[in-house]
């Protein structure tokens, strides 16, 4: 009881620092500009958070994050461009390539703001609960897990680049002006998006915590460290692992969907392999099965993105690839390692349990 | 009838160059199980290997014959390298060398722009790998390119020159003991960490040979490796890890669908609904065609 | 799936509420504040000390950098001479490049950089109409200028856009009427999968229609597709007459090689291509490209003083293997055009640029190119080219003079449908 509550107390001063931090002193601090990129910043730890509860949690690979986030994208922007567009109106980029004279029958939903708020989140989680119930019934997983969801990353963003005249193409949709009747061009209202953007990712930290402190989070982790010995339990790994798939999937949907108001454009680059990836990069690199860890280190390799290419525009490619392999190979658990990896120096008891290091795997 | 045929042969010969790229991952993430991002940076540095000896060598037939040993050393070397300095230390985390090496793919690619520029660059095919053989003469002609054939016959010799590595060889034996039971092998007196560096070596030699057949389809260029890379991994996968034939008859399945899709549909249709087809095979037999059998509960 | 302890989920919902009031809190006064004003500031532009910054937005990584790192090539070129004989307005021109690195939404962000971070006075830069169409907004929303060098797919006009690239009446237009005069009437048209495929596709659909042509077929690739042979045997089984070829980048390499072990020639079917000059016929190697068509607007053999020494200067300056095109050309003309209009105005305000720029005239590689202030496009002669042996483009028609810019097609009665 007494540890729960010291990690509890722990958690709640780390919680109200994160706060202060992100609602006090980063909007005085930094410049608009700056304020907007950590906005991005702080949706790409919105999918880490996902990722920390499905990849670090519960050992699942997930490589095509992209779709929900651009599922959740998509269904933001969609409903903003009919919005810019006024009531009657096609969004603009139809005008200049469809042929419709009216909105296609699956934009319809999206007209109405509730309709489409529910879907940022609702889509992403049904079209994930599908996907999760067929493969992990069928017991896929490990590599097979992985290279199945770049697939369907890529086959989605290819699709998406084919129907120009209803989705916008390679171009995406962009030029988005305003966001549920604020104006976006004004910078009070970017700083209002930040605001929301910075709330939902504590209120999603918040969650994920619950879910990880709770008996269906020791369950996740059973099942990534033993998927069989969980089975012989009498559980059934593959809802275990379908709830965190879900989950995860409803985090990116929602940092996609809040993601587009924050930078004005939604595309298929931001779905395909290479974001996949990118998403996954940030988790591991801060230590994929801590909380915070995944969090700090998204926050992180997207800042470093913009840092290292801002100075080095010729050859940032280089540091980046450097940041991955070292942060990778030598330090498994992320940089929420470090301190473990410190404190466990600095007291130099010998341990009797095997130094725990968060693995990922269910090869 | 002609065009069936046509669609059919230009099916097997899409398959060829997918069978060529994937099968260096066949030893390399299907018996080794990493997941290899730089694969495809291989494919490239054979690429860039015929290049630079069409320099020297004025000939462009002899050039592709002297690019494809040289090509194979070069990846190889590149592999082994990559596996002595980060995969093994990777082993029992198979998913990290998937991001390991994405990150070693991101700055082989910058290293290919710095030394070669970051246009693509030309090499020159002979000219009898530039046009096509008539099989069917009349009014609706029916005609293969040469530079197809000749990749479809580079992966059959490869393909055999694999299985016959691994069927008769010592090393081919160690390599197989070594997949099937690491643990058994290693108490059997085999330096697993030695077989794992020669297996990476002929894998990662074997995307270079197929970066050499790449010249004479396709561009080259620093990010040419991200354009298969992934096509190369569902091969595998679809084929079944640890197996040759899977991928063999997988490769041919999947070109011939691409293409006769391709022709019905469009490109990026056909496309998706490949992609579609595989993760629906997936769920009929999630380990793929042909699976290795283990007693192994995981 | 129940939570930890009671205490804990209290706390829980108490942090809940919290943070609810905090987001309700700022909504609220955000809604006041848009009310009130909407910012209208035009971006700042840094000219103290002696220098003036510019933007160069070009994708350094990724997919788009075999194109684009050329045209950043040449803005340099263009930046240093204009620096070696004096600068604008006494001041030295000091270049911040940005890498775009293929991805639209970096585009933005980059872009967005350069206005408000580095407050530069102009952005050179751009390839593909995708990044173009991303960083629009941003350029219209902080009122500063972009100079977009590649020709593109027209319908689009923008008050901080200008133009230096060719237009569709500048380049596919002329393109189209010189296969109708060579009796070409049968066309099939192959393109990347993405806007400016589609849209001129569109707009050589409509011409057809008008002109008596057919077209046979229409294929798209998705960008960086190198799987051509089902395309080729399509191309040769539909007969047509003559290609037209909208591909981008690396499809190019492929589709060439494709199309020529398909027994296609330039003789029996030509294919003519927008997206292909000088760099792109070094990478694909006029083994396979020798005697097909090309538009563009300029080429390196184009005559003239002025690309004499232009051509001198960038070998000099990247090497004596480097060829020139025609969207490096327009690069460095449009480094020279602003400058033109910065001394005209007097001032490197964006406002105050624009207003001086109808007229503007610069004696470019390409021949004498003008400014329209009404479109902020470039009156520009269209050529027709022919690939050599020699991996050159020689021209076999010309337009006699510039062509004015007609974005939007409105002198042309087939295209009253299209925009």
């Amino acid at each position: 009881m007494n540890v729960l509550k010291g990690r509890s107390t722990r958690a709640w001063t780390g919680f109200a620092g994160a706060a202060v931090l992100l609602f006090a002193v980063a909007p005085v601090a930094l410049s608009d500009f700056r304020l907007g990129l950590l906005a991005k910043y702080l949706c790409m730890a919105m999918v880490a958070v996902g990722i920390c509860l499905a990849w670090g949690r519960g050992g699942l690979l997930t490589l095509g994050q992209g779709v929900f986030f651009g599922l959740g994208g998509y269904a933001m922007a969609m409903h903003l461009k009919i919005a810019d567009a006024g009531p009657g109106n096609l969004p603009d980029f139809m005008q200049l390539y469809g042929t419709a004279t009216e909105l296609p029958w699956w934009w319809k939903p999206f007209e109405s703001p509730v309709l489409a708020l529910a879907a940022t989140i609702l889509l992403p989680m049904t079209v994930a609960a599908l996907l999760g119930l067929f493969i992990f019934r069928r017991r896929v997983k490990g590599a097979y897990f992985a290279i199945l969801s770049q697939a369907l990353a890529s086959a989605f963003a290819i699709w998406l680049v084919g129907q120009q005249a209803t989705t916008g193409g390679t171009n995406g949709l962009t030029d988005i002006q305003g966001f549920f009747g604020y104006d976006l061009n004004d910078p009070v209202n970017q700083r209002m998006v930040y605001f929301v953007i910075a709330a939902a990712l504590l209120l999603l930290m918040l969650l994920a915590r619950q879910l990880i402190h709770s008996r269906y989070g020791e369950l996740l982790v059973a099942v990534r460290d033993s998927e069989e010995r969980v089975r012989f339990l009498g559980y059934d790994p593959a809802n275990v692992k379908l709830v965190a798939y879900v989950v995860a999937a409803g985090m990116a949907g929602l940092a996609g969907a809040l993601f587009v108001p924050a930078v004005g454009i939604i595309s298929p680059a931001l779905i395909g392999i290479v974001p996949s990836i990118e998403f996954v990069i940030g988790a591991a690199v801060g230590g994929r099965a801590s909380l915070v860890g995944a969090v700090l280190g998204a926050i992180a390799v997207a800042w470093a993105k913009t840092a290292l290419s801002e100075e080095f525009p010729a050859a940032w490619t280089y540091f980046q690839g450097l940041l991955f392999v070292v942060a990778l190979a030598f330090l498994p658990g992320g940089l929420a390692s470090l301190t473990k990896v410190v404190r466990r120096r600095r007291s130099a008891r010998t341990e009797q349990t095997a130094p725990v290091v968060p693995v990922g795997e269910a090869a | 009838m002609t065009v069936i045929l046509g669609q059919t042969f230009t099916g097997i010969s899409i398959g060829a160059v997918l069978l060529l790229i994937a099968l260096g991952l066949s030893l390399t993430f299907g018996q080794m199980n990493v997941i290899n991002m730089a694969h495809g940076e291989f494919i490239m540095a054979g690429a860039y290997t015929t290049y630079v000896l069409q320099k020297s060598i004025s000939s462009a037939g002899i050039s592709l014959l002297v690019a494809l040993p040289v090509a194979f050393l070069v990846s190889g070397a590149l592999g082994a390298l990559l596996e002595w300095l980060l995969i093994r230390r990777l082993y029992l985390r198979p998913l990290d060398t998937l991001l390991v090496t994405w990150g070693v793919s991101l700055m082989l690619q910058q290293l290919a722009r710095d030394i070669f520029g970051a246009p693509n660059v030309q090499t020159r095919a002979p000219d009898a790998l530039t046009g096509n053989l008539t099989l069917i003469g009349g009014d609706d002609p029916l005609t293969v390119a040469t530079s197809r054939l000749f990749i479809l016959g580079l992966a059959i010799a490869a393909v055999v020159a694999l299985s016959l590595t691994l069927r008769l060889t010592p090393l081919g034996r160690r390599i197989r003991a070594v997949v099937q039971n690491r643990d058994l092998a290693e108490v059997s007196g085999i330096s697993t960490s030695r077989v794992d560096r020669t297996a990476f070596f002929i894998g990662s030699g074997l995307a270079g040979v197929a970066g050499v057949a790449l010249t004479l389809v396709g561009p080259i260029g620093p990010t040419m490796g991200t354009n298969v890379i992934i096509d190369a991994f569902l091969v595998i996968v679809v084929g079944g890890i640890g197996q040759l034939k899977g991928s063999v008859i997988v490769a041919f399945v999947l070109g011939v669908l691409q293409s006769v899709l391709e022709y019905s549909t469009t490109v990026s249709v056909a496309k998706v609904l490949v992609l579609v087809a595989i993760v629906a095979f997936l769920q009929w037999r999630p380990q793929g065609l042909y699976t290795l059998r283990t007693r192994s509960l995981v | 799936m129940s939570s930890g302890s009671p205490i804990l989920r209290r706390r829980f919902l108490a942090g809940g509420a919290a943070l609810a009031a905090v987001v309700a809190l700022s909504a609220c006064g955000a809604k006041t504040d848009a009310a009130g004003s909407s910012s209208d500031k035009a971006a700042k532009i840094d000219v103290s000390g002696d220098t003036v910054k510019v933007g160069l937005l070009n994708s350094l990584s990724g997919t788009m950098a075999i194109s684009e790192v050329t045209v950043r090539n040449s803005l340099l070129l263009a930046i240093d001479e204009i620096n070696a004989s004096g600068g604008v307005l006494g001041k030295k021109i000091k270049p911040i490049s940005e890498d775009g690195a293929s991805d639209w939404p970096t585009f933005a962000e980059k872009a967005t950089k350069l206005i408000k971070e580095d407050q530069v006075a102009a952005t050179f830069g751009c390839w593909t109409s995708a990044s173009r169409k991303a960083v629009k907004p941003v350029f219209e929303k902080n009122k500063s200028l972009l100079f977009y060098p590649v020709q593109y797919e027209g319908l689009e006009e923008s008050p901080y856009i200008f133009y230096t690239g060719a237009t569709t009446n500048q380049q596919i237009v002329p393109a189209l009427d010189y296969l109708k005069s060579q009796g070409k009437k049968k066309l099939y048209l192959v393109g990347s999968d993405y806007v400016f495929p589609r849209t001129a596709n569109k707009e050589i659909k409509a011409y057809a229609e008008a002109n008596g042509m057919t077209i046979l077929g229409e294929d798209y690739a998705p960008l960086g597709s190198t799987e051509f042979s089902t395309i080729a045997n399509k191309v040769k089984a539909s007969k047509a007459d003559a290609v037209f070829n909208t591909l981008n980048g690396d499809s190019n390499v492929a589709f060439f090689k494709e199309y020529k072990s398909a027994g296609l020639t330039a003789s029996s079917m030509p294919v003519v291509s927008v997206s292909i000059a000088e760099e792109e016929v070094k990478s694909i190697g006029p083994q396979y490209l020798a005697g097909q068509l090309t538009a563009w607007n300029y080429y390196q053999t184009t005559p003239g003083e002025a690309n004499e020494k232009f051509v001198a200067a960038y070998k000099a300056k990247y090497g004596e293997d480097k060829p020139t095109s025609d969207p490096m050309e327009a690069a460095y003309t449009s480094v020279y055009l602003w400058a033109a209009m910065v001394e005209k105005a007097k001032s490197f305000d964006p406002e105050k640029v624009r207003a001086a720029s109808d007229g503007i005239t610069f004696d470019a590689p390409e021949g004498k190119v003008t400014v329209d202030g009404a479109s902020q496009h470039i009156y520009k002669t269209a050529r027709i080219g022919r690939i050599g042996t020699d991996g050159l483009i020689t021209e076999v028609w010309n337009s006699g003079k510039p062509v004015k810019p007609d974005p939007f097609l409105k002198g042309y009665s087939w295209a009253s449908g299209l925009s």
